[in-house]
């Protein structure tokens, strides 16, 4: 789960990281009548939506004096802002987080993330600050500071004096280098004490004032350990997600919507991408990701069939079950019990193997769908039907 | 012969009275008499539930009945938990089928792992079974035959998708090992695949991997130097939208890391046999592997 900047930055902030002065508006008269709480005369007007890459895409904009402030506010709010990781249709703007201008003596690079291959927390820094890391990475990877963290001792002094002295905080002052350890300490238990799998300070800064401030903050969530963060998941933004996508988790359904024409209902995550693949190799693209679960039941069959027949670009639906803990007879009167009440027109291709796999066929072959209701053995030739179908349809 | 796991296993349920639990330890012991020996539940000791005595801690079930594996059913909050102290009994082998761990719940499990005398498969997995000996997990026994392949995924349903193929094609599994869909789990790729190189019954290796991760390339890194049975691969999440974690908390590519491209190249060049669906992994161990 991802929260915004102006969010990540109050939850840092209580752990003792400088960042900018700044407030919240949701309308230019706020931006205005705010203006006057901060001081000097430069306002970084700042785009809230959660992809990344706002300043590329015109989300970020450095205003001298208040007609320019109310020039970029205006521009910003409300606008549709495409960045590479929004998509062509962009994310609609309803939040500004305004900032005072800084003096930027040197950007540099933080992270605190999970690393797969030492199973543990690290930290990354580099003095490429403002870049895009995995850039940074795969053309210069000695520019990449890493501090791997045993979680029986924690992070310690000699790892924050390494990483400060890596990236020349000692060249700008005994002030600077000290305030080092409490930022890098900060963000660590902020990352441990809030459940994050990932939290980027890009950049990190340090001011003419020998000041070191988080002048970005990108924050995520482990969505395993929500549970112990109730006040975290209250700072979800239901907005910059795909509705159809809210609308499934809430029915306990892991969907992600693609663009295909090929609606796809399977249990299991790794089954789903390898019946999103087959569909792609044999010549159709799959319309979503869909994961029924392993305790799928009629009324999440019924759901599934009600979020996946949204999509208008969906023409034929493929099916494909391998009951383990979900039993087949489950699925298939799930699915007949769906036909009659969401009326599908959509003809739908299933594929039905394992648990009660027998049974299940029975129930299909008697329940008189007949030609709306395709029932084919073996997942290559069901993903054949599907895609014969779905390319005769469009 | 096989890895892990065998018809002597004596096998706890850690979580067992739980709807979950119990469902599945009676599933266990319905296939080929898997000899579930005792479950924990804390507050519960004494009880005969299923008709398996039932303990507050495991050290005293691990005492009174000789358990060497277990088997956890313990919901998200307190599977780490669960964990630890199946680590700190000396388990031999401990097998968690839980969902939802938190990852950095596992970063401290990982850390006791080492050194210790556990092995840990999962979380997030289907778990381990030895076809005509023992099933420790939750997918459909009467699917696997038993043989000569084994096979290692990090994926549950994709893992049946795979036994019904190699049974279609006449090929039985020595043992099938689901490794899990997290981020951080107690066992790898290597460790498999070390342990099937290693066994004089496994004659051919499945190794089905997903996007997410650079487990796959490490693993095409041993089995150049080390691996000389017969395998075939197949990567998941060839059309997966970057940046999305698609549904296993592991799932996910980021940046340039995790692509299906790099792992079915890497495997390639190892000399694996790359599966180009889902549909073709029985077909592909017949070409590589002749009986």
């Amino acid at each position: 789960m991802k929260i915004h900047e102006y969010q990540a930055k109050g939850i840092i902030s209580k752990y003792g990281v400088n960042v900018p002065q700044g407030y919240v508006c949701k309308t230019v008269e706020d931006v205005l009548k705010g203006a006057k709480s901060l001081s000097g005369d430069v306002r970084v007007v700042k785009a809230q939506i959660h992809a990344g890459g706002r300043g590329k895409g015109g989300g970020v904009k450095v205003s001298k004096g208040m007609e320019a402030l109310e020039k970029n506010a205006t521009d910003i709010l409300g606008m549709q802002l495409v960045t590479h990781q929004t998509g062509p249709e962009g994310q609609l703007v309803k939040t500004l987080l305004i900032e005072e201008g800084m003096d930027i003596k040197t950007e540099l690079y933080f992270s605190v993330l999970v690393d797969r291959a030492t199973q543990s927390v690290v930290l990354l820094a580099s003095t490429e600050g403002g870049m895009d890391i995995e850039e940074v990475a795969a053309k210069t990877p000695e520019k990449i500071l890493k501090e791997v963290i045993n979680p029986i001792y924690g992070l310690r002094p000699f790892q924050t004096t390494r990483l400060a002295y890596g990236l020349g905080l000692d060249q700008f002052g005994k002030k600077v280098f000290r305030q080092a350890h409490g930022f890098f300490n900060g963000l660590y238990e902020a990352f441990l004490a809030e459940g994050c799998d990932m939290l980027e300070i890009n950049p990190m800064i340090v001011t003419g004032d020998e000041k070191i401030l988080a002048l970005d903050c990108k924050m995520s969530f482990d969505s395993n350990a929500l549970f112990k963060h109730p006040d975290t998941v209250a700072l979800r933004d239901l907005d910059e997600e795909n509705a159809a996508e809210v609308e499934a988790s809430n029915h306990d359904l892991n969907f992600i919507k693609l663009d295909g024409t090929v609606g796809c209902m399977v249990n299991g995550a790794g089954l789903a991408m390898a019946t999103m693949d087959i569909l792609d190799a044999y010549g159709s693209n799959p319309a979503n990701f869909l994961d029924v679960g392993g305790t799928a039941d009629e009324e999440r069959v019924t759901n599934a069939f009600r979020i996946i027949t949204q999509d208008p670009s969906v023409n034929c639906i493929l099916i494909n079950i391998f009951g383990g803990i979900v039993r087949c007879d489950v699925i298939a009167n799930g699915v007949i019990e769906a036909f009659k009440k969401v009326s599908l027109e959509i003809p739908v291709v299933i594929r039905l193997e394992g648990t009660n796999a027998d049974l299940a066929k029975k129930i299909i072959e008697e329940s008189g769908l007949g030609d709306k209701l395709l029932m084919v053995s073996g997942l290559g030739p069901a993903a054949r039907k599907a895609v014969e179908i779905s390319s005769k349809q469009a | 012969m096989s890895v892990l796991l065998d018809r002597n296993t004596k096998i706890l349920v850690q979580g067992l009275t739980g709807s979950q639990g119990t469902l599945h330890a009676k599933a266990c012991q319905a296939y080929c008499d898997t000899k579930i020996v005792a479950g924990v539940t804390p507050g519960k000791g004494g009880l005969i539930h299923e008709g398996i005595p039932v303990f507050n801690d495991v050290a005293a079930a691990v005492a009174k009945t000789g358990a060497d594996c277990s088997m956890i059913f313990v919901p998200p909050p307190f599977a780490a938990d669960a964990i630890l102290e199946a680590i700190e009994s000396e388990v031999r082998l401990v097998i968690a089928i839980t969902e939802g761990v938190p990852v950095n719940d596992m970063i401290n499990v990982a850390a006791a792992l080492k050194g210790s005398k556990t092995r840990l498969i999962g979380p997030n997995c289907p778990g381990v079974i030895t076809p005509g000996q023992a099933k420790v997990g939750i997918m459909p026994g009467h699917i696997h035959k038993e043989g000569t392949v084994g096979v290692v995924s990090r994926s549950g349903t994709l893992t049946y998708e795979t036994v019904a193929q190699l049974v279609e094609h006449g090929f039985g599994q020595s043992t099938c090992i689901g490794i899990g869909g997290d981020p951080i789990n107690g066992t790898n790729f290597i460790d498999c695949l070390r342990l099937f190189q290693d066994d004089p019954a496994t004659e051919a290796i499945v190794m089905i991997g997903e996007i997410g991760g650079t487990a796959e390339e490490e693993a095409a890194e041993f089995i150049q130097q080390y691996v000389t049975k017969p395998m075939v691969s197949y990567i998941t999440g060839q059309t997966a939208p970057p940046g999305r974690r698609m549904g296993h908390a592991g799932a996910i590519v980021s940046g340039s890391g995790g692509s299906a491209k790099s792992k079915i190249d890497a495997l390639t060049r190892a000399g694996v046999r790359v599966s180009a669906t889902a549909a073709e992994i029985g077909s592909a161990m017949a070409e590589v592997y002749k009986v």
